[in-house]
């Protein structure tokens, strides 16, 4: 009832709510330029950035809709793009909920602790007795509260007929909390309170991080993905138009799709003339030119005039949701891989359970009976406590997905890190990963004059063409031009008016290179060129995989003359005239050879070999499916973050495996102590915090590796 | 024995207290934007203040 009288009071005000990716934005400046740009905006209640996600969440009256806002922010000077209520929602809970039991934990371990430390300092008889109890009532609250992760787990592993790494948690917990509270009763010597409440918050601080840095990551990541048009004008049959939720589209709706909005829908052109971007599909920067009869994706954005499209496919049956499944598919068969925590809980939690139950057969046969021989074996349990061990690989990977973050390099989760650190063997796309993916002019031909011209045009448009004019001539140091009367008109081009002289940025004719404009000043014309220049650093990047025993080459999908010239700039291997399943195919290749291929490459061409490969990098500009398939996406016009993520990984694999060390030989030194019965809780507790920060602290050292 | 009496509950009151607060501050969203605050504190808007 109250839910529903909240929405009629907000349906009252006619105010809604609308997020945007906006991934433009780097430092504070920007933050204050989107807050303070979109509360001039007529209609707009509140706007607050989340520079994290790379979000913006505005709250804002309904007399203006998504596409105002988007033209609001492009206005500011950032791409932006509606995205759904808030689809790291679920993960978000997940980690909080840990957390929270986190909190819970250690605010036990500290009020138990101060109590178990004046039991330990020799306080006897009532004093004692009152302090069991005490910490009896903490702990019991506390560890039905912060232990459900582990007893869920457990619970599950069980259900199969399975054991992991949270079944000798869960029965050490319970065992050792359950004997307390019975020492407690029966007025005992020894209540272990202390112990199972510190190895759940040591273990929870491992979860949590592990689930901090995955939805680090993942919301850097979405905040790049998620073009896909939300919504779309459907003519109606009295000739109005209809704003309809993507879910919602049928078949056979004829949707309008103005300029620079994307496509919810595939569909075929009615009507129109225009250019697409597909960047999305392809990674391909240059606009497809699309008219009547034309097939069109769902993801791509319209560039110019406005398209009449019949719908033919909608949601799950789009060619990107089509994909998006095949690539998950592909994806499966690399998460057999048995990560090396699991590999080693496998083998541990059964040891550790024997070993608990060998002592406690042990000590009963040796005439101990069964109440020392039971306080033994859960002593054997929690000095086994996998505290470290939990924490060995999630602290190592959080601090270095941190520093690779700083370095703009997103992983996605852990299990990236360690295969990135195994590759042997390195393959490079040429177009959009090699190279820029944007067309960059030749400007060496402009004079100052119309360099100044040709920028303050290119200034106005949103054409890619234009846009890479634009940034080359601003790297170049050039202020723009005075111009009036600047107006950009679809499909021709840019025109102004320089102090009294006409002055246009315009499309050459048919006879003309497809990668270049013609810049009039007057009468006069002249041609400027684009090509898609490499990246700086690319030999920089293959030298120093080089140096860590990475072997290079380039599988392309380029005519064999392209792809020729750069295999001797370069010096590596190459191979051109390849189609996805070619690349597949040299992947599979490379695999029975017994090698582990990193695949970099942005194209959707490149999609089946980045889920097949061993592991693999996409550019920060790659389609949104190359994306999704990549353990890694890089920023920038550097490809040094490959290099750097190889490099990275094997340290932080390296620190891994010392912890892993570290963690084994505390338990081989503790384990014949605790079996032996010569463990004091004080021993037990010091010795696993010890243990727990000597990994974090080992971990820590990794924040300095990717400098 | 007495002074335990007091200072118990005081101890464990002022953790709960911790407790509690850390929870409103979750519940709050102060740790949904840890990399946007680090960059507020650079936001020059004493204009909006005088103004």
């Amino acid at each position: 009832m109250s839910a529903e009288t909240i929405f009629a009071d907000e349906a009252d005000h006619g105010l809604a709510d609308t997020r945007f990716t906006v991934p433009g934005m780097r430092c504070a400046g920007c933050i204050a330029k989107i807050e303070n740009g979109l509360a001039e905006v007529d209609g707009v209640e509140t706007a607050r950035v989340n520079f994290s996600a790379k979000r913006v969440a505005i709250q804002h009256r309904t007399s203006i809709d998504e596409g105002d806002l988007a033209l609001a922010l492009r206005k500011l000077g950032f791409e932006a793009q509606a995205v759904a209520a808030n689809p790291l929602a679920r993960d978000d809970k997940e980690a909080k909920a840990l957390l929270r039991a986190l909190a819970v934990a250690g605010f036990g371990m500290m009020n138990i602790m101060l109590l178990s430390v004046s039991v330990w300092a020799g306080a006897g008889g009532a004093t004692k007795e009152m302090f069991h109890w005490l910490s009896a009532l903490i702990a019991v609250p506390v560890v039905a509260y912060s232990g459900r992760p582990f007893f869920s787990s457990a619970l599950m592993a069980l259900r199969y007929r399975r054991t992991n790494m949270d079944v000798p948690i869960s029965i050490g917990v319970l065992l050792a909390t359950g004997l307390s509270i019975y020492e407690t009763i029966s007025g005992g010597e020894h209540a272990y309170f202390d112990g199972a409440v510190m190895l759940l918050f040591f273990l929870l601080a491992g979860r949590t991080l592990d689930a901090t840095m995955r939805n680090k990551t993942r919301a850097g990541i979405g905040a790049l993905l998620s073009r896909m048009g939300k919504s779309a004008s459907v003519m109606q049959p009295d000739g109005s138009t209809k704003r309809v939720e993507a879910e919602q589209l049928a078949p056979d709706m004829l949707m309008l799709v103005a300029a620079g909005e994307s496509l919810a829908a595939d569909g075929i052109v009615e009507q129109g003339r225009g250019a697409i971007d597909n960047a999305m599909l392809t990674g391909e920067s240059t606009p497809a030119p699309v008219s009547h009869g034309d097939t069109v994706h769902a993801g791509a954005i319209n560039m110019l005039g406005p398209l009449y499209i019949r719908i033919t496919a909608v949601a799950a049956d789009t060619a990107i949701a089509e994909i998006a499944r095949l690539m998950d598919e592909a994806g499966q068969s690399r998460s057999k891989y048995v990560r090396i925590a699991d590999r080693a809980s496998r083998l541990y939690a059964p040891a550790v359970h024997s070993l608990a139950a060998a002592a406690f057969v042990g000590w009963m046969i040796a005439g101990a009976g069964w109440h020392q021989s039971l306080v033994i074996a859960i002593a054997v349990l929690i000095i086994t406590c996998p505290c470290a061990m939990g924490l060995a690989v999630p602290a190592a990977q959080v601090v270095a997905s941190n520093a690779l973050i700083k370095r703009g390099l997103l992983v996605k989760d852990g299990s990236a890190l360690e295969r990135l650190a195994e590759i042997d063997i390195a393959l490079f796309d040429k177009t959009g990963t090699l190279t820029l993916g944007e067309p960059r002019a030749d400007i060496s031909n402009l004079n100052a004059d119309s360099a100044a011209i040709a920028l303050a045009l290119a200034q106005h448009s949103q054409h890619p063409l234009s846009k890479g004019l634009a940034q080359s001539l601003a790297e170049g140091g050039t202020p723009p031009a005075a111009l009036t009367d600047v107006a950009e008109e679809s499909g021709i081009g840019v025109r102004g008016m320089f102090g009294g002289i006409s002055v246009a940025l315009e499309k050459p004719g048919q006879a003309a290179a497809a990668m270049s404009v013609s810049l009039r000043i007057g009468d006069a014309a002249q041609m400027i060129y684009f090509s898609d220049p490499l990246r700086q650093d690319v030999g920089h990047a293959v030298t120093e995989l080089g140096n860590m025993g990475v072997s290079s080459s380039i599988l392309s999908g380029d005519n064999r003359d392209a792809v020729a010239a750069l295999e001797s700039q370069l010096g590596i291997a190459a191979r051109g005239d390849m189609k996805p399943a070619d690349k597949l195919q040299a992947l599979e290749d490379l695999k029975t050879r017994g090698h582990l291929p990193l695949m970099v490459g942005d194209g959707l061409n490149d999609g089946p070999a980045l889920a097949a490969a061993h592991a693999s990098i996409a550019p920060g500009t790659a389609s949104d499916a190359s994306q999704q398939a990549a353990d890694a996406v890089f920023i920038g016009e550097k490809l040094m973050p490959v290099a750097l993520a190889v490099r990275v990984a094997r340290r932080t694999m390296g620190i891994v495996r010392q912890n892993f060390g570290f963690a084994i030989g505390y338990n081989v030194l503790a384990v014949p102590l605790a079996l032996a019965g010569m463990v004091t809780p004080l021993i037990a507790a010091i010795a696993m915090s010890l243990s727990s920060l000597v990994v974090v602290a080992n971990s820590l050292r990794l924040s300095r590796s990717a400098r | 024995m007495n002074g335990l009496a007091i200072l118990i509950p005081v101890a464990l009151g002022l953790g709960l207290m911790g407790l509690t607060f850390f929870f409103w501050t979750m519940r709050d969203g102060q740790y949904d934007d840890l990399d946007g605050a680090s960059h507020r504190v650079l936001i020059d808007d004493d204009d909006d203040d005088a103004g």
